[in-house]
Parts: C-alpha cells; sequence; structure tokens
C-alpha cells in the first residue's frame, strides 16, 4: 500500500484529540514542524542546511499557485529560489475572540483569478516577518542592532563587522524568539529579486516522474473504493433498486444508497444514487454494473437541446425581456438612427470535463472527519461536511491534493458530499471515484443559450444605441434569492460607458440541466456575442475591426465596474492590449487567399486580454488556426512565465471550446458519454504558434486564470470570416464552414 | 500469472479482465498512470507493453501476462529520461493529470522517428491535454529528440 504523500507531515493532520471541543489557536496543527527544522510561521520552515519549505495555502489546479505563491513569500524572505521547495497547506480556520469562525491565516480558494489579487500583500508579509525573525536571531546571536543588518538570498550581512550567517545557521533561533509586534517593511517593487522576473517554477520534477499526488491517487490504511451509479436525468429520483447480484462480485463489500439533492436548494450531492463500496475500483466498477436500478426520470424527461433552442429563439421573437441595464434613451436613439444592424448568436452548454475525473476520499469518525481531495473551495468543503455530519467545523481537516484540473467544477462540493455520506453509510475511509462516464453524465453545465444584439449607427457610423438581448438558463437557477440574470448578464460590460443609449434584457429560460461556473463564466458566452457584432459591424460599415474598436474604447479613463474585477476598469487599457496584439500579429498586412486574421478583446477580473488569429482554410472547408497573437495587461506580472502558461494554455481550452465541444440534451440528460462524442481538442488542430505578450497596466498585480478565456471563439470565428466570408454565428464551430 | 512491470515480477491471482491500469493504480500502487477515460481516447494511461505504447484502461491485465510493462515510474531512475528533461526544460505541466501519459507517448513516438517534423507530431502525438499546454508540449518533443541525438 502507497502512503499518501499529502499524510507525511505531522502538521497537515489535524488529530481527534486536539478537536474534542478544544478550539485551535494559532499554534496548531499547522505551525508544527517536523523535527530538526525551524518553522517561522506558517509559510516558511528552514531547515539547518538551509532549505527552506513554504508552505502554499491555494490550491494547484495548474494555474501555477505553488510556484507564484511561493515566490511571493520568498521575495521579502530574501530567499535563494533554489534552495525553496514548497508543500500544500491544509484548509486553516480559526475560532476568533468573539468565537466567530474564521480564516486561519489568509483566504483560501481558487476561483475568480482571485489568488494573486488576495493574497500578494498578506503573502508578501508573511516573509518579511520571518526575515525580520531571522534578523533578530543574527542581531542577537553577534549582538548588535538589528537595523544594521542587511540580507542577500538566504544569508544575514553586517556590513560592519564583515560578518554573515546563512538563513539554516540562524533558523532555530529564530524559530524560538517571541513574535515581533513590529511589522517589516516591504520592499519597494524596483528591489524586487523574484516577483516580475522569469524564476524556475517549482514542483515540477513530481509532474513528469509521476510521484504527484492528486485526489484518484490518494491510499489510506483500510480505505475502500466506491463508485455510485448515479441518477442520469435532471432532477430525477431514484425509485428502487436491486443489489442482490452486485453484491455476489467478488470484492464488492457494501451497497448503500446516497440520497439526491434538495429539489429547490443549494446542491448537496449531485444526483440520487446507489454506491457501492469494494477493495478496488475494478471490483467496483463491476458491482455497479450489476446493480438493477428503476429511476423516476424527473420533470425535464421531454428536454432536449432542439426544444431549448426553439424556445430560447421563440423569447427573442416575442422580445421584451427583462431589462436589466438601460442607460440613455435606445429606443429615441434608434428611431434616428441612419444605418441598424441584428444579429443573433448561439452558445451551446458546455463542460468541465477536468482530466481527472471528481474524486474524494473521506473518512468520516464520530469526533472529527478527514477530506482529501482536488478542491477547489476547501471551506466550501468544510461547511458542507459540518452540514452533512453535524461535526464541529475544527474538527474537519481538509487537505487538497493536487486538481487534475479545475476550470470551475470544483468550485461545487458534491463530490465530497458524496464520499463524506458513502463514508457515513458504510463506515471508514472511503475514496469515491467517478468514471468518465459518469462526469460526463453530471456535471455544472457552462449555461448555453441565444443572444441578439442590435445596434444602431449614426450617418458618421458611429455607434449610438446598442441593445444585448440574452435568453438562457441562469446559472444562479438554484440559489434563492438570487437574481437570475446577474450570473448571464454583468451590467457594467462595455459597451456601456462607450455607447449613450444602451440596453441589456435577460430572458430567463427554464431548462433541468445541471450548470455552474466555467472559468470565466458568462464573459465566454457575451464576448462571443459582443466581439462577433463589433466584427460585423466593423465589415457592414466598411471600416478595419481594430480601427472599430480602438474607436468605440477611446482615450484612457476609469469607468464603473460592478461584477468581476471591478470596482472600475479602464477602456485605455483593453485598447492598448488590442494595438500590441495586432502590431505583433502583422494586422493590416495583406496575406495570401484562404487566410485571414480576427481580432478581439475582453476585460474581465481585473484582466485586460487581446488574441489575433490567424486562420488558414483549404479549400476542403478545413482549416487550422496557424498562430494566435495575445497581449495580457495584469498589471503587475509576478510570474510572467505563469503568465504566458495561463495564456497558451487558456487559449487551447477556449479554442478547444469553440471548435468542437457541446453537450446535447436528449430525453432530459447529457447525450454525450466520453471523449470519443465528447470532443476535445488535440495537437493536431492547436495552433503551432502562440505569440503571448505581456503589457503590465498597473503596479498591482491581477489574476490571469480567465481572462486569456472569452477573445478566442470570436478572434478565430472573425478569422474564419476574413479568410472566407462565412460567419459563423454559432458555437461549436464543428463542420460548420465544410458543410 | 506472472506480470512484469519495471523490471519487478508480480503474482497476479484476480480478474483476467480487469484493466492493466486499475492493477498498477490500485493493486501495485503504482498512481503515476492515470485514469481519464477508460477506452483508450485521451491516453493518461499510456504505459509501454513491450516497447510500445499501450493505453492501459483498455488493455485487460491477460494481454500482458509474461510481457515487460513499462510505466512513468520506471522510465528512469532519478526523472532524467531526456524527455523528462525536456518536460522540465519547457515547463509543459499545468496541472499535470495528463503528463505522464504525455511522456511516455512522446516516448514511443521519438523511437520510431528520433527527429519528428511538426506534422509528424499532430499525426502521431493523440494525447488529451485538458488545459492545453499542446504548444509547450510540441516544443517540448522537439527539445527531447535533441537531447536523444545528443546523449547518443
Amino acid at each position: 500500500m502507497l502512503t499518501n504523500k499529502l499524510s507525511r507531515r505531522e502538521f497537515l493532520k489535524v488529530s481527534a484529540s486536539a478537536a474534542g471541543g478544544v478550539i485551535f489557536s494559532l499554534q496548531a496543527p499547522w505551525l508544527r514542524a517536523e523535527e530538526g527544522s525551524s518553522r517561522l510561521n506558517a509559510f516558511v520552515t528552514i531547515e539547518p542546511d538551509g532549505h527552506i519549505l513554504i508552505g502554499v495555502s491555494q490550491p494547484e489546479m495548474g494555474q501555477g499557485m505553488y510556484s507564484t505563491m511561493s515566490a511571493l513569500v520568498a521575495e521579502e524572505l530574501d530567499a535563494d529560489w533554489g534552495k525553496v521547495s514548497v508543500e500544500q497547506l491544509p484548509l486553516m480556520l480559526k475560532r476568533d475572540a468573539e468565537g466567530n469562525l474564521a480564516w486561519g491565516l489568509v483566504p483560501q480558494g481558487a476561483g475568480g483569478s482571485n489568488s494573486v489579487v488576495s493574497l500578494y500583500t498578506p503573502l508578501r508579509q508573511f516573509g518579511a516577518g520571518a526575515r525580520h525573525q531571522l534578523l533578530l536571531a543574527a542581531a542577537e546571536k553577534w549582538g548588535v542592532p538589528a537595523e544594521e543588518l542587511t540580507t542577500q538570498p538566504s544569508r544575514v550581512l553586517h556590513a560592519k563587522s564583515g560578518r554573515r550567517a546563512d538563513y539554516g545557521a540562524l533558523a532555530s533561533r529564530a524559530a524560538a524568539m517571541p513574535p515581533s509586534d513590529h511589522a517589516p517593511e516591504l520592499k519597494s517593487p524596483e528591489t524586487f529579486r523574484l516577483i516580475g522576473q522569469t524564476f524556475e517554477p517549482k514542483a515540477i520534477r513530481e509532474l513528469v516522474d509521476g510521484t504527484a499526488i492528486y485526489g484518484v491517487d490518494v491510499r489510506r490504511p483500510g480505505m475502500r473504493y466506491a463508485v455510485i451509479a448515479r441518477c442520469p436525468f435532471f432532477s430525477g429520483k431514484l425509485l428502487d433498486f436491486d443489489d442482490a447480484e452486485a453484491r455476489k462480485v467478488e470484492g464488492v463489500l457494501d451497497v448503500v444508497e446516497v440520497p439526491g439533492p434538495p429539489d429547490d436548494g443549494y446542491y448537496t450531492t449531485l444526483a440520487p444514487g446507489v454506491a457501492v463500496v469494494a477493495t478496488s475500483t475494478w471490483a467496483a466498477i463491476k458491482g455497479r454494473a450489476a446493480l438493477k436500478i428503476r429511476w423516476d426520470e424527473g420533470p425535464f424527461r421531454q428536454e432536449t437541446t432542439a426544444s431549448l433552442d426553439a424556445e430560447c429563439q421563440q423569447a427573442l421573437d416575442k422580445g421584451e425581456g427583462q431589462v436589466v441595464q438601460d442607460v440613455g434613451d435606445f429606443d429615441a436613439a434608434m428611431s434616428r438612427a441612419e444605418k441598424k444592424l441584428t444579429r443573433r448568436y448561439r452558445l451551446p452548454y458546455v463542460h468541465h470535463a477536468t482530466l481527472e475525473p471528481q474524486t474524494c476520499f473521506a473518512h468520516v469518525r464520530e469526533d472529527g472527519c478527514e477530506i482529501i481531495g482536488p478542491i477547489q473551495m476547501p471551506a466550501t468543503a468544510s461547511r458542507m461536511v459540518a452540514q452533512l455530519t453535524g461535526l464541529d467545523r475544527l474538527a474537519i481537516d481538509v487537505q487538497m491534493s493536487r486538481l487534475g484540473g479545475g476550470f470551475g467544477r470544483r468550485l461545487t462540493v458534491d463530490y465530497v458530499a458524496e464520499a463524506v455520506l458513502v463514508s457515513k453509510a458504510a463506515g471508514g475511509p472511503i475514496l469515491v471515484q467517478w468514471t468518465r462516464e459518469d462526469d460526463m453524465a453530471h456535471d455544472f453545465l457552462r449555461p448555453g443559450g441565444w443572444h441578439e444584439l442590435t445596434a444602431g449607427l449614426d450617418e458618421n457610423d458611429r455607434i449610438i444605441a446598442w441593445r444585448h438581448r440574452v435568453a438562457s438558463p441562469s446559472k444562479y437557477y438554484r440559489r434563492p434569492g438570487e437574481e437570475h440574470w446577474r450570473s448571464e448578464i454583468y451590467v457594467d460590460d462595455p459597451p456601456v460607458g462607450l455607447v449613450d443609449n444602451v440596453r441589456y434584457e435577460y430572458f430567463d429560460m427554464r431548462s433541468g440541466a445541471w450548470r455552474g461556473s466555467w472559468r470565466a463564466p458568462a464573459h465566454t458566452a457575451n464576448a462571443f456575442a459582443v466581439q462577433s457584432f463589433l466584427d460585423e459591424l466593423a465589415h457592414e460599415t466598411g471600416r478595419d475591426p481594430l480601427t472599430l474598436r480602438l474607436e468605440l474604447l477611446g482615450e484612457p479613463r476609469q469607468l464603473r465596474y460592478s461584477d468581476h474585477g471591478g470596482p472600475e476598469w479602464n477602456p485605455g487599457r483593453l485598447a492598448r492590449v488590442l494595438t500590441v496584439a495586432a502590431e505583433a500579429a502583422g494586422w493590416g498586412e495583406d496575406l495570401p487567399e484562404g487566410e485571414g486574421l480576427g481580432i478581439a478583446g475582453h476585460f474581465t477580473f481585473g484582466g485586460y486580454a487581446a488574441w489575433v488569429a490567424h486562420v488558414s482554410v483549404a479549400s476542403d472547408g478545413s482549416f487550422r488556426v496557424r498562430r494566435l497573437v495575445g497581449a495580457i495587461d495584469c498589471g503587475l506580472a509576478v510570474n510572467p512565465n505563469g503568465i504566458r502558461d495561463q495564456m497558451e494554455g487558456g487559449a487551447c481550452d477556449a479554442l478547444s471550446t469553440a471548435l468542437d465541444q457541446e453537450v446535447t440534451i436528449e430525453g432530459g440528460r447529457h447525450k454525450e458519454t466520453n471523449f470519443h462524442e465528447y470532443r476535445m481538442m488535440r495537437i493536431a488542430d492547436s495552433p503551432p504558434e502562440i505569440d503571448v505578450h505581456i503589457v503590465p497596466g498597473s503596479d498591482i498585480p491581477s489574476g490571469v486564470g480567465e481572462p486569456p478565456v472569452p477573445p478566442i471563439a470570436p478572434a478565430v470565428t472573425s478569422a474564419i470570416f476574413a479568410a472566407t466570408g462565412r460567419r459563423i454565428r454559432a458555437l461549436p464551430v464543428g463542420d460548420r464552414i465544410r458543410s | 500469472m506472472e506480470l512484469k512491470i519495471n523490471g519487478q515480477r508480480y503474482d497476479y491471482e484476480g480478474d483476467p479482465e480487469q484493466p492493466l491500469l486499475w492493477v498498477l493504480r490500485d493493486e501495485i500502487g503504482l498512481t503515476g498512470t492515470k485514469y481519464g477515460c477508460g477506452i483508450g481516447q485521451c491516453g493518461a494511461c499510456t504505459v509501454h507493453v513491450d516497447g510500445v505504447a499501450r493505453r492501459s484502461c483498455a488493455t485487460p491485465i491477460r494481454k500482458v501476462e509474461g510481457r515487460s510493462v513499462l510505466t512513468i515510474e520506471g522510465l528512469s531512475a532519478e526523472g532524467d529520461h531526456p524527455v523528462q528533461r525536456a518536460w522540465i526544460e519547457e515547463d509543459v505541466s499545468q496541472c499535470g493529470y495528463c503528463q505522464p501519459g504525455q511522456i511516455m507517448a512522446a516516448v514511443y513516438l521519438l523511437q520510431r522517428v528520433p527527429s519528428p517534423t511538426d506534422e509528424q507530431i499532430d499525426e502521431m502525438h493523440t494525447n488529451l491535454c485538458r488545459c492545453g499546454t499542446y504548444y509547450r508540449v510540441r516544443r517540448a518533443i522537439h527539445l527531447a529528440a535533441r537531447y536523444m541525438r545528443e546523449d547518443s
């Protein structure tokens, strides 16, 4: 039996005895160090040989937390980066003086491209605090004032006496120093050694030798494996089941029912089901195949993709949606417009399809619970576990394995709840494993729908009126008290602030499909519609698509923005990334027959991203995105290599989605069952060239997980138009330009 | 039946239809080989059987009886196979989940075509990467080819 690497370190374990009604203080459990090493704070442990272990509070799902977060600490610690390794910290919660639950040290979780935004200062403070302790230790050792000391990477210096000491030699003394109440000053950015530089990424060797631990790799003594037969129908129910044959399968130990979610409330589990517990994954899969189950197919059994498409269009035909934004007077402006244009665009339901299917380890005991899994939001998981078990939040130990992809799927913790329910019912440590078919059948889809855009132009082709109608099911459909439109339309999105008369309308469509947050949520849908429409307006009025955008955006200035990345945005920064990408891509130069460039840009989550796609289309209609040129302004670029990673990967993710991805609804359930039907881009269709330009437009960093995604689809379809004259208004592109 | 995995011998007495993938992961504890789809589509489970890349999720264990299986854990003693070195140099991985399979597939590709063109990579390398690291996968395959030429 392999032992789980995550369990190796004592501080990762919240022990039952410590939890028995005792409130954790900040001293436990995540401040404990292994023997011989010195823990200066939760984030900094130094070994006598100078090796530095930096704790990472955020889950790693491919967005580069192990490198970026540890660099923030190492910068202010003035650590020799070559001596730094990283470790995943567990969820750290505490009770404050009033007895309220609070973050132990820093907010934890990965979502909304937020980590670098929320932790840029706190993590540097932890690094600076640890460095200060090392200075105090050296001052005490040498009998000199701490103010006379300076540091070089991993070394304290006293210039006057020429004395120097490595961090390793000072660490145990530093750890014993009483914590100083003096908050050390942070470096000024021009003295950064790591931040803004290209530095070596951390913890990547384990990714190439097979030793990295994901949720599916968790192994614990006595652990059993479970798979669940879930009701595939939207809001379906379990009628009854017969497990006699399943129980006869060799290796099957138990069969337990997993209750479904409440009808209207927020999700616990995703669907009702029957869990088979066994000695191995394979035995559980075979046992499940032997179950006989009858499902109630639920209230959405008639739903199909065609029915939803038709209903969206009928809603738009009828017009008059819920007005959620109304600036100026759209109707009056339209009545005096010289030219008018209306276009509709169609977006499909898309799936997260993390390559590591959902999985979670849970061990529920009477006095506590251990959770290990690929979790984006550990505190959400902890809250869910407390609801299901009645345990005190501090008795619930949530550890984050690596995530085999997140993309928003693991913001929801239904799979954690399942593991808890099965562990509770069957007893003992359980790993619930989803198969790919399970995963394809159940996901929180990015809502699909139809968008209708209308613009009115004056005699100079200036846009004077703009209306955007969105007919789609809402992601917020199971959040009581939340307005449905809020998840689908962001009211301050441009052209609000750029065009005088703007109206946004929402049509709340009914669908049974499970919906949720998908990387850059509704921005992916809205940017496709808006950027495509701008391209159409440019062509309809004989203007260059870049020029039209730059005219529309105008001068740099602050405009209000109440959604992701607010409270303000600056159209000048968007204009700049568009310009940089266009110049680097050779915008405006002549191209051979069958080739074309398309451009799009979008602001979200505090970042400004623009892409130019270069597409070549063969005579048979097959095409390839030959090159993508991107520019991003995410403020201060903390980890340029990581930013490039997210731009390249985000572009390929978005391209893959635009090309082929759609979850089709048939009979109130997902039709696609695996990757042969839900087609993802392979290397053969990926752009052989991706050129990324980082354009820092502020001295405050913003996240880069999501901003690269929204402009890709419209840039590519606009490039297809430039190459062929065929306008793609419905995604996925699929074979549309062949047919 | 007798299994030979990364040079070690194992005696297996379970279900002969169990996919090699699950034997590796659940019975032997070699979790570097990943489950992605179970039908040989994604390649996250790629291993070598007698030197040939195989999708272990779709390979019943009986088919590898007496044959030599190589997994990511056995590719090199120190994680320093030229392909692994290239993967580190190009910092290919994002979430990393598919990468053991990508690497095992790339090793096999380079065995057959020591200096592949982009077109050959497009044709022969079919593993899925959900994070979209293809741009760096391609660069790393070219770099590994160079390392292998230099090493030989």
